[in-house]
């Protein structure tokens, strides 16, 4: 074993490489726990406490965190205290030395609303259809109710995502009577839906005794949070980070999930190495292999290696200038000029954001290429020629398969790169809400004109735009580890898939 | 077989082989890298069925020469030509040729074992392959024939799906060697074929090449006088790209003519 650290003679440096190499490791999971930890705490089912002040009425609350008072001695401490639509805010700063008590009532009801964000307080009574349910009653009758609720909303969803909108879109082509006849029943269908779903009321009175009057058709969820047990938090942690994976957002991106703009970042990656690889490893190929090595080929190696330091936003510039209204408003106009002035591929979507981040990533494909091109020995070219092999031959019996994990590593280094990018994508086709995925059962099935969502973006926007950016950030914390883990996701798959090839090629690992 | 002898000031003496005794014939080649002359002007015939081997220092142009055979300098842009070599009588730089074609017929083994980063059988069969040939049991066939003519055969066949980079040096190489044969070649070109391999590797190689010879032509560049004389039927000298001596092994290594040579041989120049 060598013991390198305990050298004479060599001075600091040893410690120095070390330190740095510590320092970098410390610094990565300092970002990955800070991303944890604000990020999935926010699913979690916490206490809510009913704290009394010396002077003035108790409210409800979720503690956060605890500041100095600046220039003071004393602390205060914040409080998610919900119920904006009663207080006017969601969060309240109380001086500890103010808090006469603090008790933790095991009826106290959380609930997660459509409007108006969260709603803490106690159950008084369900009341509607003829029925009322009082007092301690109510709370099973509220969940029975809340079951049923969500199949009807899934229902009215389905109805209106795989029946109402497909008909709509065909309105837009043929406008006939039958179209209308089956839309009118479709929307007449959802109309009693709607109608099922409402009429019933919860009254609830928050903790300084105000009473509220709340639709039930509004609330989402509802849980108590004080009378819950270490496994029922669990569970409930469980099914928030779930839903938070496999849902769209709400409330303008500050609540709800964030699964459409996973689907986006992962459909758009996905089409962007479609199209970088190949135009990656040709370009590597002909640089390598085919052109002459003289001052021409040398000069556009510098400036393919160039090509890959150019701010992103310029890349953006250019698929906006070049993709967008360039070669997407011939589109409209060639095919799609009924539908103007309304464009199709004449405004960003998937397709030119795809081909803008394939643009950017293509000098990172073609150098690990081309690097991996000229790694294969000349002897196993010349072998290959000796046999009575073409060119062609050599390049794709022996040269290429010899080159595949080089070129993985091309396509690793793109996607990391491209899953990433933010910048360019606000040119050319990110949105901060999409209303549809660019994938569904509407022919032709993958709609690449479409806008789609992205991780990247929804980070700025949760955490930039929303009215409430201190109940975004928890969300947006969570979304940056998400694509942290996406990012980690795509690149272990091209991993594993470099090993396996590795070990089909027989190639010695020195990438 | 009728020799004739001719000497000029500056050269020794040239054997010369009658075209029906010869696969190889080389008139008048020159060859240059850029401005870099390689060979000045070399006239000589490689004869048929035996082990001719070029000798001579580094830089001297013998595996320039070599490689002339298969045209592998056509990959070299820098490289400027002019003399014909005729292969059986053919130009093969004919317009008529096809490069693979020739490369199938003048096979060629390389100084650093190169076997492809395949399995033994694919190594072997690669060739065949290229030739169009995809009958199974054809291919079992020839893949055994040529692992067994390069003496390779119970080494390997119980393991010929492995990789071919699992082999040692000298095994290596001898697949190398079957690759190349079982293309069925006219010619086998060896660049120092057991400059890399151990003292028992090298043994074995050459026992090859002296069993190889009854099927086919083979070319032999080597720096090691001893494997030259053991091996080769006949011997040219190389210097600085011309054709010193060219003659029978025995004669050109017991009595060379002039005094370069024997100074090389003897190794009293470097």
């Amino acid at each position: 074993m060598r013991r390198t650290w305990r050298r004479h003679g060599e001075g600091p440096w040893p410690w120095l490489a070390a330190g740095s190499v510590a320092l970098s490791l410390l610094m990565l999971l300092a970002l990955l726990l800070l991303l944890a930890t604000r990020g999935l705490g926010h699913f979690w089912p916490a206490e809510v406490a009913v704290v009394t002040p010396h002077a003035g009425s108790p409210f409800a609350g979720i503690a956060v965190r605890e500041e100095a008072i600046p220039g003071d001695t004393r602390r205060e401490r914040l409080y998610f205290t919900a119920n904006r639509d009663l207080e006017g805010g969601r969060w309240r700063w109380v001086e500890l030395g103010e808090i006469a008590r603090i008790d933790y009532p095991a009826e106290l009801v959380m609930m997660e609303r459509s409007r108006w964000g969260d709603l803490v307080g106690r159950l008084v009574a369900l009341e509607g259809e003829g029925e009322s349910h009082v007092g301690e009653a109510a709370w099973p009758a509220l969940q029975a109710r809340l079951r049923a609720l969500e199949r009807l909303r899934d229902e009215r969803d389905r109805l209106r995502d795989e029946v109402v909108m497909p008909l709509v879109r065909r309105l837009e082509t043929v406008d006939s009577d039958e179209v209308r006849a089956a839309l009118a029943a479709a929307n007449g269908r959802i109309r009693e839906l709607q109608a099922t779903m409402g009429g019933a009321t919860l009254i609830v009175e928050s903790a300084d005794g105000r009473r509220v009057e709340q639709p039930l058709e509004k609330v989402l969820r509802a849980w108590r949070p004080n009378a819950m047990t270490l496994l029922d938090r669990v569970v409930a942690w469980g099914e928030g980070v779930w839903r938070f994976l496999s849902e769209g957002p709400r409330a303008a991106n500050s609540a709800g999930g964030v699964w459409p703009a996973i689907f986006g970042t992962m459909l758009m990656v996905l089409l962007m190495s479609l199209v970088v690889t190949p135009f990656g490893v040709l370009a590597a190929i002909y640089l390598n292999e085919v052109a002459h090595q003289g001052a021409l080929t040398r000069i556009v190696r510098i400036g393919v290696r160039n090509l890959a330091g150019v701010p992103s936003i310029v890349f953006g510039v250019f698929g906006l200038g070049l993709f967008v209204h360039g070669i997407g408003g011939s589109l409209d106009e060639w095919f799609f000029s009924e539908r103007l002035p309304s464009p199709t591929f004449g405004t960003g979507g998937l397709l030119w954001a795809s081909l803008t981040l394939a643009l950017l990533t293509l000098p990172v494909v073609i150098v690990a290429t081309e690097e991996g091109l000229a790694r294969v020995p000349d002897h196993q070219r010349e072998g290959a020629l000796a046999l009575g092999a073409t060119r062609m031959e050599m390049l794709t019996r022996v040269v290429l398969p010899m080159t595949l994990p080089a070129m993985l590593t091309g396509m690793i280094l793109a996607v990391a790169r491209a899953a990433g990018e933010v910048a360019p994508l606000m040119l050319v086709g990110v949105a901060k809400l999409a209303s549809r995925v660019p994938v569904d059962g509407d022919f032709p099935f993958l709609h690449l004109e479409r806008k789609f969502m992205h991780l990247g973006y929804h980070i700025y926007d949760t955490a930039l735009h929303g009215d409430d950016v201190q109940a975004a950030m928890p969300l947006a914390f969570a979304t940056a580890l998400l694509l942290v883990l996406v990012i980690l996701l795509l690149n272990l798959t091209a991993i594993f898939l470099r090993h396996h090839l590795r070990l089909r090629h027989e190639v010695p690992s020195r990438v | 077989m009728s020799v004739f002898m001719s000497s000029s000031a500056a050269r020794g003496p040239i054997i010369d082989f009658a075209a029906s005794e010869s696969c190889l014939e080389i008139n008048g080649l020159s060859l240059a890298y850029g401005d870099k002359p390689a060979l000045r002007d070399l006239t000589l015939r490689v004869p048929r069925q035996r082990v001719t081997a070029f000798i001579g220092p580094s830089g001297c142009g013998k595996s320039t020469l070599l490689r002339a055979f298969n045209r592998l300098h056509d990959l070299n842009e820098e490289v400027v030509r002019c003399g014909e070599i005729r292969l059986e009588g053919q130009d093969i730089h004919a317009p008529e040729v096809e490069v693979a074609e020739l490369r199938r017929r003048v096979g060629m083994v390389f100084q650093a074992p190169n076997p492809f980063p395949m399995s033994i059988y694919d190594n072997v069969a690669f060739g065949l392959r290229l030739q169009g040939e995809l009958r199974r049991r054809q291919m079992d066939d020839s893949v055994e024939w040529a692992l067994r003519s390069a003496a390779l055969w119970e080494e390997v066949k119980d393991r010929l799906r492995t990789s071919a980079w699992a082999l040692s040096g000298g095994q290596q190489q001898r697949l190398v060697i079957a690759r190349t044969l079982a293309v069925q070649p006219e010619v086998l070109l060896l660049d120092e074929p057991a400059s890399a391999l151990d003292p028992i590797s090298t043994l074995k190689i050459e026992e090859l090449i002296g069993n190889l010879k009854s099927r086919l032509s083979l070319v032999l560049v080597t720096h090691n006088m001893q494997q030259a004389a053991r091996v080769s039927d006949f011997t040219a000298f190389l210097e600085q790209g011309e054709l010193v001596e060219y003659g029978p092994t025995q004669t050109l290594f017991t009595h060379p003519r002039l005094a370069r040579t024997e100074n090389y041989i003897t190794g009293r120049m470097t």
